[in-house]
Parts: C-alpha cells; sequence; structure tokens
C-alpha cells in the first residue's frame, strides 16, 4: 500500500494553465496520477492537452470528484489558493509553490487545523509526493524510483529526495510512498505525519527519512520513533558543517543559538534507535542492510 | 533580512511604536548636526549587523558638540568584529526608570506565533533563559485569531512589568505584533524596552529580521538590500541571483539544490577538507546559470579545486553536461572541476563530458569519490 495517495487519486491542478503546471500536470498525468482538472477563473471552459479548466477548485471537485489538489500559483496567491481548496472539500492539498511568506504560512496553517481538520497540506515549498507506480504529485522525476515497496521516505529536501529514491533504485529496493515535506518554517505535513502513516502501512517495512539543520522537527522525530515505530528507520541529516547563523538556501535550513544543529538532530535519533548515515549513499547502504535483513 | 537598529527603528515608527528622536549619517558633520537638532545628551551608536557594540566602543554619551564630534569621528571607521561601521545612529538620550525586554518569532515547533515579555530587560535574552527561565513571560498566538488587547493586558501581568508601564506596554505590545504579522517579519525585538521616569513606556532598541519571501508585498524593502552583511563574494554571487554562501574552505562548490549543496559541503568535510563556499543552482543546470557559477567561484582567491555535483532529476543528464561545456568555454577557470553526475540519464551526459577530459576536468561516479579528489587537488595546489 501507499500513504496518502495511489492511483485512484482525483486531482486538480491549481494553476494547470501556467508555463510550470502545464509542464508537471502533465508528466504527472504521463506517469498515471488521475489529473483530472485545472483552475483558472479566466480560462473556464478551455482545457489543457484534453485536461479540463474549470473557474474554480468547487466546480472542478462538483463534476470531477476531484479528492486532491496540487498548486503551481505563484506564492502571492498560495494563501488564497490552499484556502480555496480547503473550502471546495480537498482532502489533500500538495504546495509546490517555493518563496511563500512565512506569516502565510502560519496563518493557512492554523486555519486549515482550526477550521478544516479534513484537510492535510503537503508543503509549500516541496517536490511533492510519489507513490511509484501509482502516482506522483509535484516535480519528482517520474523515472527515478522502484515502484512495490518495501520503503517509505521522508525528507525534508528536494534533492536529496532524488538521491535517495536513486540510491534505492541502484540498490534494487522498491519503495511505497515518498513524501517530500518540504524544506519551510512551517510545512503542513510533518516528518511525524509520515512517520505515523507509514507504520500503519502493512506495506511500507522500514523508513529512510532525511532531515536537514533548524527547527526541531527531526527531534520531534526522533520521539515518536522512540515510543511509537516498531520498523526500522536509516537517517541522514544534511548540514553538519553549516556555519550558524546562516541561511543555506532554505528558509528552514538555518541554526541559531546552537540549536536545531545536525549534531543534536543525529544525538536524538540515535538515541530513538534510527540508524544514522553519515551522507546520503551511506544511509542508502544501511537501508539495504534493513531491507536485506527484513 | 536584517534591519539595522536605525532602520528596525524607523521601521517601528511606521507602526506608530514609540523610539527616541534620532538620525542616521555617514559623516561627523551630519552627527553633531543631528544632536542639535534634537538636543543634548545624545547617543552615538555604531549601526553594524553584530552584537557587542557597546563593549567595542560604538556606543557612546555625547553631553554637547565637542563629545559628540569625537564619537562621531572614533565610531565611524571602527572595526567591530570584522564589521566596518560606515552608518552612525544619532538620538536623544532617554532617562532610564526600568529596562524591559519584548519579541515576537515564530515557534516552528508549536506552529505558532510565540511572544516573549521579560521585567528583565537590556541583558542578553538567552542568559535570563539559562539563569531565571521564569523570568520570562511567554505566549503563544494563533495567527488566526491574532494578539487581542485582553490577552495582552494579561501577558503584561504575568510578566510582572511595572504597573505604571502596564497601558504603555500593552500599547507598543498590539502595535509590535501588528509590525510582526503585517510587516512580513521573521522576528521582531526590542531590547531594552524601557520605562521613562516620567512614565512612558519607549523602544530603546530594534532588532528586526524581515522575510525575504514578502518583498512582493512591500517593495520598499528593496532599499535594505544594500546594507546587508555579505562579503565580496556574497555580493557577486547576490547580484547574479544566486543562492551563494562564503565559507572559510578551498574546495569550491556548485550542487543543484540547497540539501544536496550542503551534503556536498559536509561530505567535502568527512573526507579531510574543507568548502569554501555553499552554492545552489537550482533544479536546473543550463549553460548561462553554471557560467555565472563558475565565474563566482573562480574569483574566490581561496578556491583550489571545484566540485560539481549534480543529480539530474527532470532536468536530464546531458542537458546538464551541454551546459557544463557551454559554460566551460565562455568562463576561464583557473581551477581543475571535479564532476559527479547522477540521476535522470547520467550516462549520456558523461559521454558528452568525456571528450572534454584532462588534468583540469574530471569526472567521478560517486559523491564520496568526487569529494576525495576535489580535496586532494585543492590540497596538492595550496
Amino acid at each position: 500500500m501507499s500513504i496518502f495517495i495511489d492511483e485512484t487519486t482525483k486531482v486538480v491542478y491549481q494553476g494547470l494553465t501556467g508555463s510550470q503546471g502545464r509542464y508537471y500536470g502533465l508528466l504527472n498525468r504521463e506517469y498515471g496520477t488521475q489529473v483530472v482538472a485545472g483552475t483558472n477563473p479566466k480560462k473556464a471552459g478551455t482545457d489543457v492537452d484534453g485536461i479540463p479548466v474549470f473557474a474554480n477548485v468547487a466546480e472542478a471537485v462538483e463534476a470531477t470528484g476531484a479528492t486532491a489538489s496540487c498548486i503551481f500559483i505563484p506564492a502571492p496567491g498560495v494563501q488564497a489558493a490552499v484556502l480555496e481548496a480547503a473550502e471546495a472539500g480537498i482532502e489533500f492539498i500538495v504546495a509546490i509553490t517555493e518563496g511563500v511568506p512565512a506569516q502565510d504560512e502560519a496563518y493557512f496553517y492554523n486555519k486549515l487545523k482550526d477550521e478544516f481538520p479534513n484537510t492535510q497540506m503537503l508543503g509549500p515549498n516541496c517536490p511533492g509526493i510519489i507513490s511509484p507506480g501509482k502516482a506522483n504529485i509535484g516535480i519528482t522525476a517520474n523515472h527515478i524510483s522502484k515502484p512495490g515497496g518495501p520503503v517509505g521516505i521522508v525528507s525534508r529536501s528536494g534533492t536529496l529526495t532524488y538521491q535517495a529514491l536513486w540510491e534505492l533504485k541502484g540498490n534494487d529496493i522498491g519503495v511505497t510512498t515518498c513524501v517530500g515535506i518540504g524544506g519551510d518554517p512551517v510545512p503542513g505535513t510533518s516528518f511525524i505525519d509520515c512517520l505515523r502513516a507509514f507504520e500503519a502501512d502493512p506495506e511500507t517495512k522500514a523508513v529512510m527519512m532525511i532531515g536537514e539543520i533548524g527547527g526541531s522537527a527531526e527531534e520531534e522525530a526522533a520521539e515518536f520513533i522512540k515510543d511509537h515505530m516498531t520498523k526500522p528507520v536509516s537517517v541522514y541529516i544534511a548540514g553538519v558543517t553549516a556555519p550558524p547563523g546562516k541561511k543555506m538556501g532554505h528558509a528552514g535550513a538555518i541554526v541559531s543559538g546552537g540549536k536545531g544543529t545536525a549534531a543534536a538532530k543525529m544525538e536524538a535519533l540515535r538515541d530513538a534507535g534510527a540508524l544514522i548515515g553519515n551522507n546520503p549513499t551511506e544511509c542508502g547502504v544501511l537501508m539495504t542492510e534493513i531491507v536485506a535483513a527484513l | 533580512m536584517d534591519l539595522l537598529e536605525y532602520q528596525g527603528k524607523q521601521f517601528f515608527a511606521s507602526y506608530g511604536i514609540p523610539v527616541s528622536d534620532g538620525a542616521a549619517t555617514d559623516n561627523v558633520d551630519e552627527a553633531v548636526a543631528i544632536a542639535e537638532r534634537v538636543g543634548y545628551p545624545v547617543v552615538v551608536k555604531a549601526q553594524v549587523h553584530t552584537g557587542g557594540r557597546g563593549k567595542a566602543g560604538g556606543v557612546k554619551l555625547a553631553e554637547n558638540a565637542d563629545e559628540c564630534r569625537t564619537h562621531a569621528g572614533n565610531i565611524l571607521g571602527l572595526d567591530i568584529k570584522g564589521h566596518i561601521v560606515n552608518i552612525i545612529w544619532v538620538e536623544k538620550a532617554s532617562d532610564i526608570a526600568e529596562e524591559y525586554y519584548a519579541s515576537f518569532t515564530l515557534d516552528r515547533s508549536a506552529k505558532k506565533h510565540l511572544g516573549m515579555l521579560s521585567a528583565e530587560g537590556g541583558v542578553e535574552i538567552e542568559s535570563v533563559a539559562e539563569t531565571n527561565p521564569d523570568a520570562i513571560a511567554k505566549i503563544h498566538i494563533d495567527p488566526v485569531v491574532g494578539l487581542t488587547e485582553a490577552a495582552a493586558r494579561d501577558w503584561v501581568t504575568t510578566a510582572k512589568l511595572n504597573p505604571a508601564a502596564t497601558d504603555g506596554a500593552v500599547d507598543i505590545l498590539l502595535k509590535l505584533y501588528t509590525a510582526y504579522t503585517e510587516g512580513d517579519a521573521d522576528l521582531v525585538e526590542i531590547n531594552p524596552l524601557i520605562l521613562k521616569p516620567t512614565g512612558e513606556v519607549h523602544a530603546l532598541d530594534a532588532k528586526v529580521s524581515l522575510d525575504g519571501n514578502a518583498i512582493y508585498e512591500h517593495p520598499d524593502y528593496e532599499q535594505y538590500e544594500a546594507t546587508q552583511p555579505r562579503d565580496e563574494r556574497e555580493q557577486a554571487a547576490f547580484e547574479k541571483g544566486l543562492q551563494y554562501v562564503g565559507l572559510e574552505g578551498s574546495v569550491g562548490v556548485i550542487a543543484n539544490g540547497a540539501g544536496l549543496a550542503m551534503s556536498t559541503v559536509d561530505v567535502i568535510n568527512q573526507v579531510g577538507g574543507n568548502a569554501a563556499n555553499f552554492l545552489d543552482i537550482g533544479g536546473g543546470a543550463n549553460a548561462d546559470v553554471m557560467a555565472g557559477a563558475l565565474e563566482v567561484i573562480n574569483n574566490d582567491p581561496d578556491v583550489k579545486s571545484i566540485f560539481i555535483n549534480i543529480f539530474g532529476g527532470i532536468t536530464r543528464g546531458e542537458e546538464v553536461a551541454n551546459g557544463i561545456v557551454e559554460a566551460m568555454k565562455r568562463v576561464k577557470i583557473d581551477s581543475p572541476i571535479v564532476i559527479r553526475l547522477d540521476g535522470t540519464n547520467a550516462e549520456e551526459g558523461r559521454a558528452i563530458l568525456v571528450p572534454h577530459l584532462d588534468d583540469k576536468l574530471m569526472m567521478a561516479d560517486t559523491m564520496l569519490e568526487a569529494a576525495g579528489k576535489s580535496v586532494e587537488l585543492a590540497d596538492s595546489r595550496r
């Protein structure tokens, strides 16, 4: 089984008519994702390579039965797009857009939590989610993963997510679902949300987790692993050598006042029983050993 | 982006928060003119992106024009922890009865805003947090609800501020919260927030960090780019729109994706070397971006070798390889380059690079191998 999405998930693409939305929407469809609709208030009634475009998410849901959405709207419009999807009853929102102001993220994260408890958001600023062989929502390349399982992946970093998929594919190991939660300060879906789902998924037998410096999401994940995970976890944390106080590309990847260091995160995860790789390759090797021993 | 104190005070003032009357300048004569206008005594303060200004002689009280002239002259050009003072802020000195601390920032763990208020201001809040954590009153604020006046009043009471300061503090906290949210700040901090003997509450310092992602909502924030602390390399990279952070080592790094770039810096360290920089060229790796990146790295005199680490996802290996070949035609590179190209169509990409390989351009199969080779090359060229 996969988590969050599979081949039956119907997805509406908010921003399908834009260049990014169109490019990735069609690639996602090519992979097998049910890309059932796009939205654009000015282009309602048209289509993108056969995919119908509606004025808004509510109309798209009404016409197609979509339960998920994927957002390729530029940063200034993301807050409105997220709330529009939630109001239309969308259960799973994937927000790819990067550069969303943190104040907006904090606002719509809490708005969803307070008023739309049945809606889960992934991102913003994330590569999306892929259940190999079933569906791909987002910007992950189609052919860098092996379907099947038994490994689930959750990652805060885009390219390192791809690297992880690639390392496992190279070792002939399949993946149930790979979730890129994104590197922003207020991610809609956390490590713990994914770990919990993987723990409950019978086909996922082990989890590979990729973290980064900054924040305390990895430390919180360590607590969860310690108390609730029976499945083995291998971990890589990027940013061991990052100097304090410097932003390393992601809004999230910043160490302040000695908190959120890679060393502290690795220590917490090691204590929780996870296996720690010092680089992505080593983490892949550890997972290969875990899978061999299953 | 981090604001200098005077920019922070102007930012606060624009939201109605009381700050001292003053102005910023880069010359001594103007400093005296400002002092004459606001009235003595004045405080002359160095404007640099670092703490410990007072200890370094960057904050001085002047009772008259002569003292103001002397202090302004001494502080301008002063080196404070590697930051040269180019701007000073001259403000009317304040009488202080009590010093408090107030701030708002995002609590990433709680995913809510965190307000901190303490009656023990004027010192580093980190040390208060360590020695006397109960002296900091914390509240979490749901961004959807915001900070209500009633909540602010309770908060001030909990923090045990002097009752005389209550009304003034509540007013400032509400305005500070508005500045924080509507101004798209990552952090707003007043330390010290002072109570004057006359009963007024007033922001004596300002620490503000704005969210660069929100510039589109605040076009005037562009002005702060000019005073961001960047070294020469970082400035050059910034002008090319590259995500670059200068480091101290000798191996130049180019990678696609922030995570992979950080990871590259780590792996170089693990094999016994040191990276000269972090540089994320993003998802694509076309010739323009690659050429710009190589140029910035090549101009760094400390760089002795270059490690290009690319994982092709949607961008195919052959596009990346063509970009590198094209970029190398445009920029003359002094240091040897080691490339690790993996992911989508990596083999096709490597085949394009093969005819160009020599002792200035090498290829490695894995990240570790490439790191090892680039560190070895850097060491041999020291």
